[in-house]
């Protein structure tokens, strides 16, 4: 008997799509672009904050605005800069994840139009259960420090 | 007796010998708040093309406090930063930046033409300058100032990354090596040593 409740209770499970939800418990704040000029490669930073009770991946990102997205970790050792793709990203459960700039952000390549500073950029974030965020990013100019002034 | 004489002689020595010390460490003698790099590293040296597609030499920025900074326009986060961060510095020291110059060297010639170099510097301060050149030329000056950088291998689309030394070198108006600024370094730290070297020595 409890077998069968078992295997309903997984049937039941597996029936619903594991990332319908996940969307839902990841929300973004102080999302911006740092627009640099001609068709240079933008890095764009955003705060991510997981409310729900299991960690959550950020695999990847796309634009309707850019050619292409990836996610990237800036770091400084032995006085050296340097800047390497990552694959995943996590944002722990109840807690959140900061992509800003000298550390964790996305790369922007190929705009397919000029982006200008002020204008706001869709872009999708996407998790490694499959879920997808779209989030609105403030363009901002070449010297910015953040999303405001 | 004898100790006597050699006192006295030590005692008029004294005076001699303060003036020597001083003279040689005049250059020394600013209280810097970063590493003081004074008498450990060339003078400002180089032969490399600016941003207009002049040919410049480190001598064309002599009575000019100067910041040098390698990297390369294709770095989308911690060059922009930097170079953010070096603009508000410059707004710090208000009117007096304007003996100032930020040099932005190129750790990647191939793309960093003098063009894209220009419309990079000034979307962060007018007093940056774009410096690129030659392969050989870039390699003599990151060399000449114990500084490295590494092309890292390109992805199937022709992109790549260059690895960088992410130190700040300042120069007083001299071109004499003075101190050297690292990320993490307090920005008053940077804006009081700057001032030190901008109320020292005679402006252009």
């Amino acid at each position: 008997m409890n077998r069968i409740a078992l295997s309903l209770l997984l049937g039941l499970l597996a029936a619903v799509p594991a990332h319908a939800a996940a969307p839902a418990q990841v929300s973004a704040s102080h999302a911006w672009i740092r627009v640099l000029p001609g068709s240079l490669p933008a890095g764009a930073y955003v705060v991510l904050r997981n409310d729900g009770d299991r960690p959550v991946s950020l695999t990847g990102a796309s634009s309707p605005a850019y050619g292409e997205a990836m996610l990237h970790e800036s770091s400084n050792a032995g006085g050296m800069s340097r800047m390497a793709m990552i694959h995943a990203l996590t944002i722990p459960a109840h807690g959140t994840q900061t992509l800003q700039p000298g550390g964790y952000h996305l790369m922007l390549m190929d705009a397919k139009h000029p982006v200008q500073p002020g204008d706001t950029v869709k872009v999708v974030l996407e998790f490694a259960d499959g879920s997808t965020l779209p989030v609105d990013f403030a363009a901002r100019p070449a010297s910015a420090l953040g999303e405001k002034d | 007796m004898k100790h006597l004489r050699l006192l006295r002689c030590a005692l008029l020595l004294l005076p001699l010998a303060g003036a020597l010390l001083l003279g040689a460490c005049h250059r020394d003698a600013l209280p810097f708040r970063l590493t003081n790099v004074s008498g450990h590293m060339p003078d400002l040296d180089f032969r490399l093309t600016d941003d207009n597609g002049k040919p410049v030499t480190g001598a064309d920025y002599r009575g000019k406090v100067v910041l040098l900074y390698f990297g390369y326009t294709h770095c989308p986060d911690v060059c922009p930063l930097t170079l953010a961060q070096l603009h508000v510095v410059m707004q710090r020291l208000g009117k007096q930046a304007d003996d100032a110059r930020i040099l932005f060297v190129s750790v990647d010639p191939a793309r960093d033409t003098p063009e894209v170099m220009h419309a990079y510097v000034n979307a962060f301060d007018k007093r940056a300058v774009g410096l690129t050149g030659s392969p050989r030329a870039i390699e003599a000056l990151s060399k000449r100032y114990r500084s490295a950088f590494t092309r890292e291998p390109s992805t199937k689309d022709g992109n790549y990354e260059v690895t960088h030394s992410s130190a700040i070198y300042v120069f007083d108006r001299d071109g004499h090596a003075r101190v050297l600024s690292t990320p993490g370094t307090p920005q008053e730290d940077l804006v009081h040593d700057l001032y030190l070297l901008l109320n020292t020595g005679a402006p252009a």
